[in-house]
């Protein structure tokens, strides 16, 4: 019984852990973005090399929880849900880390006039982000808080889209751009917006896996 | 050959084990919250502790099978009742092994021309129904309560599930140890008398009477019979009537824990009486269909679609099924040992309405101008005797039972060494050892003459007026009566029990 109590609070920090390396992996891409805008190159690697840190770390928790739930074999009914649930979320840090490391790879020549609409893209997509790794620890610990969350990715996705679709539009009025020039910023600018498009499918799993918890 | 015979005993034993620890542990072990190799190991713990130690009682009582009076027909009686038991095992059905006994009986009581005391049959079927239908009803409520309170206490999933498996180990622990407690008397009761085995220190640690040894042996054999065969029974249980959440199964386990302890405990009706509180009126409950009641009772609250009510209607079959079963193979099987292996199923009774009974019966207010008629007749066939009686008698139905009782002859001889052997002496008050004393040496031949002699010496001997509050007085004292006529029967001749 004591190694029952021991694992569970092991594995109960785990998780919080898991959530919060999620959460802190997204602002950091969004510091990220802020300083590659800024050319404030060193820090930009700083935060490269952070996020990199924090998607593995990521990972490794991720498994280690997977193996400790199915070793225990603790949760029998909600486990499967619960691997789903770390899963889609580990796509949001994937896609966050992934889209950094474009911006240092490719280095896309972005205009100052379309700085202040990459920030706010970057912005929405991140409190979708947030909104949804504060979805899951609702489910883990006070399910009747999830819809709340929930509204708030759906929200802040459509306004993602929204700011991206505007973002785009800009882009390609531009005259000044060549087409290449524009394709290029078109698929940062569809990047940034998948982080809250990997946001959502993990709210779309989290609305089932709640009426699931509530039966 | 005491060995030959503790065997369907042990076999008794290992069914009850590997049926009914589906009722303590089946909703675990069908929702995965513990492995089957966990749960059978602390239902085997707890059921042999449960036997050794938690009888109580039950050194002094036979169990049910106290009313076969000869050995081989116990023999028989117990393999029926194991073998119908085992068959509904092979079915995944969960049944009351208690059931299979008295229909067993039954079927010894029709074999050999006893007095079946229909009550039982009354409540064995009301137990099919009173049983379930109250566990169902404390299921709900507790799932009500449960499920409103989690969903605002804010717990951590894993923190929920946690306190729900340490639950189901708890109420499981207990319930594997209230099965040892309860049943050992059943499974190994009848063999006391007969017990080969002497008392013995473990380890200096503690010391194990004849009977505990052979109780421990029942213990065991219940354990081995939950180890081998109960994991069938646990997922029709845990899985098949029922898609149960773990919660549900914790739900399941502590209705089917509240139903058997409230409606079925004495001790508590006693506390209550005692305290002048109102009493729970006591009914004839089962574990195994208090926790199929329960299970029902948690899939009506979710709109009764998840029941799988084939499996009900076998479960419910199952039920219907095992007593009659196990009286019609303890008739058939009763036949073949009395007649095939030449072995006497029962002791020879013999009945006399002699003039000292009734002498008896009249200052017991039972007189009728037309019992006098049989003075000089032995009767062998008490069903006989009781045809009699209704027909020339204007007694009633109880009436007549009593003169039955008190016409039996049971040879008794008050030996001497027997007090200082056998006897157990804590058992008996001072007044009621002192009466004892002055019984030594004499003989009896009807029961109810010593009971005369005893309650002539002390008050001790005498039941109280039948209340609701003397209840557990009068039984504890019934308990006594009964062991003194087992102890002090004078054994027939050995040359009739020899193979």
């Amino acid at each position: 019984m004591a190694i029952l109590f021991r694992t569970t609070k092991a594995l109960e920090a785990q998780i919080d852990d898991y959530l919060d390396t999620i959460s802190r992996g997204v602002l950091i891409f969004k510091e990220g973005v802020k300083n590659y805008l800024e050319n404030a190159r060193p820090r930009f690697e700083d935060h490269l090399n952070s996020i990199d840190h924090y998607e593995s770390k990521a990972d490794d928790l991720r498994i280690s929880i997977e193996s400790n739930l199915y070793s225990h074999s603790l949760i029998p009914e909600h486990r499967g849900d619960v691997m789903g649930l770390l899963e889609s979320m580990d796509d949001v840090i994937d896609q966050s880390k992934e889209t950094l490391h474009q911006f240092s790879v490719e280095e896309p020549l972005i205009p100052e006039a379309l700085h202040k609409e990459y920030l706010e893209l970057t912005d929405v997509a991140i409190k979708a982000a947030d909104e949804v790794v504060m979805a899951a620890r609702a489910f883990f610990r006070d399910v009747n808080q999830v819809k709340d969350h929930l509204h708030k990715v759906l929200f802040y996705e459509k306004e993602a889209d929204q700011t991206g679709d505007h973002l785009k539009r800009h882009i390609f009025k531009m005259e000044s751009l060549d087409l290449s020039q524009k394709i290029h910023l078109r698929y940062f600018a569809l990047n940034i917006d998948h982080i809250a498009d990997k946001a959502k499918d993990v709210a779309d799993r989290l609305a089932i896996y709640t009426i699931k918890r509530t039966l | 050959m005491t060995f030959l015979f503790l065997s369907s005993g042990l076999f008794l034993g290992w069914s009850l084990g590997a049926n009914d620890a589906a009722n303590v542990f089946g909703t675990a072990v069908g929702t995965k919250m513990l492995r089957f190799k966990t749960a059978a190991l602390i239902a085997g713990v707890f059921v042999i502790i449960g036997a050794v130690w938690g009888g109580g009682g039950t050194t002094h009582t036979l169990g049910k099978l106290g009313a076969v009076n000869a050995l081989a027909g116990s023999f028989t009686v117990a393999l029926a009742a194991a073998f119908t038991v085992f068959w509904m095992t092979r079915l995944r059905l969960p049944v009351s092994t208690s059931q299979a006994i008295v229909g067993a009986i039954i079927g010894w009581n029709l074999f050999t021309s006893s007095i079946t005391d229909y009550n039982s049959l009354i409540t064995i079927v009301s137990t099919w129904i009173i049983c379930p239908v109250l566990a169902a009803i404390f299921a709900m409520l507790l799932y009500t309560l449960v499920r409103f309170y989690l969903n605002r206490s804010r717990q951590h999933i894993l923190r929920i599930d946690m306190r729900t498996r340490i639950g189901l180990i708890l109420v499981g622990a207990f319930g594997a140890y209230s099965l040892g407690a309860n049943n050992i008397a059943n499974v190994m009761g009848v063999f006391v008398p007969a017990s080969p085995f002497k008392e013995m220190s473990v380890l200096g640690l503690f010391t194990l009477s004849g009977s505990q040894i052979l109780f421990l042996i029942g213990g065991f054999a219940i354990a081995v019979g939950i180890f081998t065969y109960s994991h069938k029974v646990m997922e029709t249980v845990g899985g098949s009537l029922l898609r149960l959440s773990p919660m549900a199964a914790l739900v399941v386990v502590l209705s089917e824990a509240l139903v058997l302890f409230l409606f079925s405990s004495e001790a508590l009706e006693q506390w209550l009486l005692n305290h002048g509180l109102p009493a729970i009126p006591l009914v004839p409950v089962s574990s195994s269909q208090a926790v199929v009641g329960a299970v029902i009772g948690i899939g009506l609250l979710k709109g009764g679609r998840g029941i799988r009510y084939r499996v009900l209607s076998e479960i419910a079959a199952g039920w219907a099924s095992t007593p009659l079963v196990a009286g019609i193979i303890t008739f058939v099987a009763l036949f073949f040992v009395q007649n095939v292996f030449d072995q006497k199923i029962s002791e020879r009774t013999e009945y006399r309405l002699s003039e000292p009974v009734i002498t008896y019966l009249q200052s017991q207010g039972i007189t009728d101008e037309n019992l006098g008629n049989w003075t000089e007749r032995t009767f062998i066939n008490p069903l006989r005797l009781q045809s009699r009686l209704r027909k020339t008698t204007q007694l009633d139905a109880a009436q007549i039972h009593k003169v039955i009782e008190s016409a039996r002859i049971t040879p008794l001889y008050m030996a001497a060494g027997i007090f200082e052997k056998d006897l157990d002496k804590e058992w008996f008050t001072s007044a009621q050892w002192q009466a004892l004393q002055m019984t030594i040496a004499k003989t009896y031949t009807y029961e109810w003459q010593l009971f005369e002699d005893l309650q002539a010496q002390s008050a001790d001997w005498k039941f109280k007026e039948d209340t609701r509050l003397n209840k557990s007085y009068n039984k504890e004292l019934r308990e006594k009566r009964d062991y003194l006529v087992m102890i002090f029967r004078v054994k027939p001749a050995p040359d009739e029990d020899e193979m």
